[in-house]
């Protein structure tokens, strides 16, 4: 059996230096995003968010770009069938698993670094926000990228691809969704941010982080099979 | 000797319909064995049981010395699997795609990079190995295709019309790779029932929807 990091190691690397070579997700997810944003600046005739208005918008506008990436997670899989070869090598599949949900992670996170900026740009009157709001994105990231890499490994066999993982990731995104916009909403106030109860759903965002990893780690290797 | 192969019955359905009706054969190690039949009489459906792609729907399968599907995970990197798609990823190289697998098969450093070009130059490959798979021909990647499926010297080759899109040339390099070799086992999937006869030591032909049993060559 091949060392678990090895394959893990593999498996993400050949992720990464793919996406470096095309392009496919990343830019795409970014241009939806800072088009959201555009869109929610005319079409709320506002120069300013806060508080929940704030949270909702950046949280919103950053799941449905996830869905972009989420959506072709596994694409490169399934032309030629490459896949295949993977399953027959001798790891543990739970690497598998491991390596795609830290791809969509590092794409998710890179998203951010490029979209929040522009939020902030957009909408807040001062950078004050951003590092804790960093620190629960990354959480609420983290939580996405394995439910995100559950339901595209299950869609990518389906025809109906581009409709399923929206519609069955999104409402498993909903407690994800309140925890996120909870823990955020306070630090996107009117006179700066203030951490009430944001301690409580950073907490409630590493449980749901928690138990879609356990999740992944055990069912991942029944999406595998035929 | 041990079987390299043996199945009792082996079923496989999709939804009502049965894409292998009852196969039996024992295969023993360093023999060949070459699938013959129609379209959609269960060949490559065969072929993906055996690599453990597919479980079986009913009877008894044993793939070097593992029972399937139970133990499918003790003959993962022990099997070479040559299929319709080159199972290659299109936007890396073919120097790239044998890396990857190189090290998925735990071959790593100086010894994956001297086993890739070995390969390479045994397929006639050595000059557009740097060109990503994407931009090659589909003889080209079906060469790719026989470098990764020899990478890991696997003790089990499944090879579903291994010439496909292969020039003469090609078929000859091919044939040092992928033909007969001491200790190892191999499935063929043809439909020229000519093409492979001398090579293989048993043949199996497969009707729609019916029991096929292996017989000697």
């Amino acid at each position: 059996m091949t060392p678990t990091r090895v394959a893990f190691s593999a498996l993400l690397g050949k992720d990464l230096r793919t996406e470096l070579r095309t392009l496919q997700s990343l830019p795409a997810m970014a241009l939806f995003a800072v088009t959201t944003f555009v869109i929610f600046r005319f079409g709320l005739d506002r120069t300013a968010l806060s508080g929940s208005l704030a949270a909702g918008v950046l949280w919103v506008t950053l799941l449905f770009a996830a869905i972009l990436g989420i959506n072709r997670l596994f694409v490169a899989e399934r032309e030629e069938g490459g896949f295949d070869a993977v399953r027959l090598a001798p790891i543990d599949r739970t690497a598998v698993f491991a390596a795609k949900a830290a791809a969509l992670l590092v794409y998710l996170v890179a998203l951010e670094l490029i979209t929040v900026p522009i939020f902030a740009i957009f909408f807040l009157d001062s950078a004050a926000a951003l590092p804790p709001l960093a620190l629960a994105l990354l959480l609420a990231d983290l939580g996405l990228a394995a439910t995100g890499t559950l339901i595209s490994s299950m869609a990518v066999n389906s025809r109906a691809r581009d409709l399923l993982t929206p519609l069955v990731l999104l409402p498993l995104a909903v407690p994800l969704s309140i925890a996120t916009t909870g823990a955020i909403e306070p630090l996107l106030g009117v006179g700066g941010p203030t951490y009430e109860r944001f301690g409580t759903w950073l907490a409630v965002l590493g449980l749901y982080d928690l138990i879609f990893l356990l999740v992944g780690y055990a069912v991942f290797d029944f999406l595998l099979e035929d | 000797m041990t079987e390299a192969i043996e199945l009792r019955g082996l079923r496989r359905e999709y939804g009502e319909r049965a894409a292998l009706a009852g196969v039996d054969l024992s295969l023993r190690r360093g023999e060949s064995l070459l699938v013959l039949g129609p379209n959609g009489a269960g060949k490559t459906t065969l072929l993906r049981v055996l690599a453990t792609l597919l479980r079986p729907s009913g009877g008894k399968a044993s793939v070097l010395g593992a029972a399937l599907p139970g133990e499918a995970w003790k003959v993962r990197g022990r099997i070479g699997l040559l299929g319709h798609d080159a199972l290659l990823y299109r936007d890396l190289s073919g120097r790239e795609n044998l890396r990857f697998h190189a090290r998925l098969h735990g071959i790593g450093g100086d010894d994956a990079e001297a086993r890739i070009d070995e390969l390479l130059g045994a397929a006639g490959m050595a000059r557009r190995a740097d060109d990503r798979v994407a931009e090659l021909s589909a003889g080209m990647r079906q060469r790719i295709a026989v470098c990764r499926c020899v990478l890991h010297e696997p003790e089990l080759l499944l090879l579903d019309e291994p010439d496909s899109n292969l020039d003469a040339e090609g078929r000859e390099l091919a044939q040092g790779l992928i033909g007969p070799a001491p200790g190892r086992s191999r499935v063929l999937v043809s439909h020229d029932p000519e093409r492979f006869r001398a090579e293989s030591d048993q043949v199996l032909r497969l009707g729609i929807g019916e029991a096929a049993g292996a017989a000697a060559a």
